[in-house]
């Protein structure tokens, strides 16, 4: 990893008629980064993919991807960049080869000239390389889409949502794939819903309503969070919710799985002190210990 | 150069892998020539017209005689009175009735005048029209040889000779396929193109491939190539039905009617592409292209109702139809056999779409989404 920067964001604003999809993002990734853009659906992940890969105009605002700026050189960056859209956008009625093939000569290149760089993933698709693409499952089909996103050897690979809808084994797989295409010196810029998913980047912003919320590396984002976090097990959650969420000193209280995250501020009160609210409240049977603050909590903080 | 061909080979898998768009780009329009050749015709054959007389009359009995043999008209009953015409019309069994009056032969020598009504089914004025006007011409071509022969050579009466150009017979299928081929051709070339751009829009595939180095006018130009190469073989098949199964001639220069077709496929295809400009779904395309082309170039352009009985309007509208400038200038070559210098006018107005429509269309396609 050098200092050069890859994608440079500044300012840049989009709105479709009344809704703001995207205010003021500012941001920096440098070359040959693992950057994850975290937020929930309907945050504007999507809009900023669109514009930093040409797709779309921003309202205001610049952007650049390897100093070339999105708008100008527009066609400059088409060469340059690999994009992984949303959705599986390859063509179903296209075989495996065919559709690769496809992007490798649109691409200006070919398969075999890549090879190297795809080699890995492809391997494990080669064996459906006559399937048509529709009859692919899932991990598949995404094992395609990013083979097909990678056959021109692009500098910057745009990836967006690559891992919703896709099983947990999967997901891990992807996530060490990037990790090896990182090692081959690419900038990778990826967009997740999975919070858990952040610790993965080698730095993250959270997005949500169109606007940063926060960025830095995980590690960063996490000791910024100001409080002490607890996590608190019990038969009847919503219980056991109800009845810290109103004490004095408790700033956020909200589920996560089979347990609930609380967090207290610095003159809070401590693990007994919400043992014993919640024993007095006639919820028995609870377990309360610290922890260390997730991203989500983080997320959940800073909205 | 070499994106270019993968962009046109992988549209031909889209058309050939799909049966559905196979169907309609190939099979659907010979289908459509011979539907409109040999089952729907504006001739009428055989319509059964009943005979009111006394068939014993020796001129009633030469008009029943000519009605019989001819190809047009079939001999129905003979009826003893005027009054079961009327519900044999209205069950069907007969089209018309010719009803002479009594004594038909005596008078008409005696007198030099006689009278015969026909009676036809007014529920379908065009077949009455038809067999009303074939019942007339059988009546006057008798009376024709009645008056040459009571009145000799002195006796000339006056009768226009009606001599129909080019179709000699009234054969609908001149009429149809002209028509019919600029559907085919304005149907394939802005339908499945426009239905092929908008289904990339909608599947995302066209986000992938506009990130990509290519220039959004080598795009769309490669995806309008195979609906032009299609078009090529409609029209070679269609006129190939036209002369061989049809007996329809082309009497003009092939090579004129070749590039009149290319000029209206050129102006289809852009047609299409600003369909696929305006619309983000299928769905939209389809019902753009069905209501917005296909029922006009139906209705308007003069393949079904004749331009000049249109209300000014509609007359003024049909002239922006590409459509009618196309069905004109092949009639005129296939069936007239006319020269370049016949259909200047309407060559120049077709070109003239087609530029614009072209540059309109390929200015509007978005490079972004």
């Amino acid at each position: 990893m050098d200092d050069r920067i890859a994608i440079k964001v500044e300012g840049i604003c989009k709105s479709y008629k009344a809704t703001r999809a995207l205010q003021d993002i500012n941001l920096e990734i440098k070359s040959g980064e693992l950057f994850g853009l975290i937020g929930p659906d309907g945050a504007g992940k999507t809009s900023l993919f669109r514009i930093l890969t040409t797709l779309s105009l921003a309202d205001s605002g610049k952007a650049s991807v390897e100093g070339k700026d999105v708008v100008e050189n527009y066609a400059d960056i088409r060469r340059t960049i690999g994009y992984m859209p949303g959705h599986f956008a390859l063509y179903q009625d296209l075989s495996v080869e065919e559709n690769l093939k496809f992007y490798a000569t649109v691409f200006g290149t070919s398969v075999e000239e890549n090879y190297d760089t795809i080699k890995e993933i492809y391997s494990q698709i080669e064996m459906f390389k006559d399937r048509r693409a529709r009859d692919l499952s899932g991990g598949m089909k995404q094992k395609l889409a990013l083979c097909c996103a990678l056959v021109h050897k692009p500098e910057v690979l745009f990836l967006d949502e690559p891992t919703t809808g896709v099983d947990a084994v999967s997901r891990r797989e992807f996530w060490a794939m990037l990790a090896r295409i990182k090692a081959s010196g690419v900038t990778i810029f990826v967009s997740t819903p999975y919070m858990d998913e952040a610790g993965l980047c080698d730095r993250i912003a959270l997005i949500l309503n169109g606007k940063i919320i926060g960025q830095g590396s995980p590690e960063e984002i996490r000791s910024r969070y100001p409080y002490k976090i607890y996590a608190a097990r019990g038969e009847n959650m919503f219980n056991i919710l109800k009845t810290l969420r109103p004490l004095d000193g408790v700033v956020q209280c909200s589920s996560f799985g089979c347990e609930c995250h609380v967090s207290v501020s610095e003159d809070g009160p401590g693990e007994g002190e919400l043992l014993s609210v919640l024993d007095a409240a006639g919820i028995n049977g609870c377990t309360i210990e610290p922890i260390e603050a997730g991203i989500e909590d983080c997320f959940i903080g800073l909205s | 150069m070499k994106e270019i061909l993968a962009f046109i080979q992988k549209e031909f898998w889209h058309i050939f892998r799909d049966r559905k768009t196979t169907l309609i780009v190939l099979v659907m329009p010979v289908v459509q020539i011979v539907l409109f050749g040999f089952a729907i015709s504006t001739e009428v054959h055989n319509a059964v017209v009943d005979v009111v007389g006394d068939i014993s009359d020796p001129v009633v009995q030469r008009i029943v005689n000519r009605i019989d043999v001819n190809e047009y008209l079939e001999l129905g009953r003979i009826l003893n009175s005027t009054s079961e015409v009327e519900a044999r019309i209205r069950k069907g069994k007969s089209t018309a009735a010719v009803c002479f009056e009594d004594g038909f032969d005596k008078a008409l020598t005696a007198e030099g005048k006689a009278t015969v009504s026909i009676i036809s089914d007014g529920a379908d004025p065009n077949t009455a029209q038809m067999v009303t006007s074939y019942v007339s011409g059988v009546i006057s071509s008798e009376q024709l040889s009645i008056s040459t022969r009571t009145a000799g050579g002195g006796g000339a009466t006056m009768r226009p000779n009606v001599q129909l150009m080019y179709n000699p017979a009234m054969n609908s299928s001149y009429n149809f396929v002209p028509g019919v081929m600029g559907l085919i051709l304005m149907l394939i070339c802005s339908m499945m193109t426009s239905v092929s751009i908008v289904k990339e829009k909608e599947l995302g595939t066209l986000e992938l491939v506009l990130v990509s180095p290519v220039k959004p006018f080598w795009i769309i130009l490669s995806k309008l190539i195979p609906y032009l190469v299609l078009s090529a073989v409609n029209f070679i098949s269609v006129l190939l039905l036209a002369v061989f199964v049809m007996d329809v001639p082309v009497n003009g220069s092939i090579a004129l009617l070749s590039l009149v077709a290319l000029i209206f496929v050129g102006s289809s295809l852009g047609l299409g592409l600003l369909v696929s400009v305006i619309s983000s779904t299928q769905q939209t395309a389809m019902l753009l292209c069905g209501m917005g082309l296909t029922m006009p170039t139906m209705m308007l352009s003069g393949l079904i109702f004749p331009c000049e009985s249109m209300p000014v309007a509609l007359q003024i509208f049909s002239d922006i139809i590409p459509a009618k400038w196309f069905i004109i200038m092949v009639k005129k070559i296939m069936i007239q056999g006319a020269g370049i210098s016949s259909i200047i006018k309407e060559l120049t107005v077709l070109t003239g779409m087609m530029v614009f429509l072209l540059w309109f269309s390929i200015k509007k396609f978005r490079t972004r989404l």
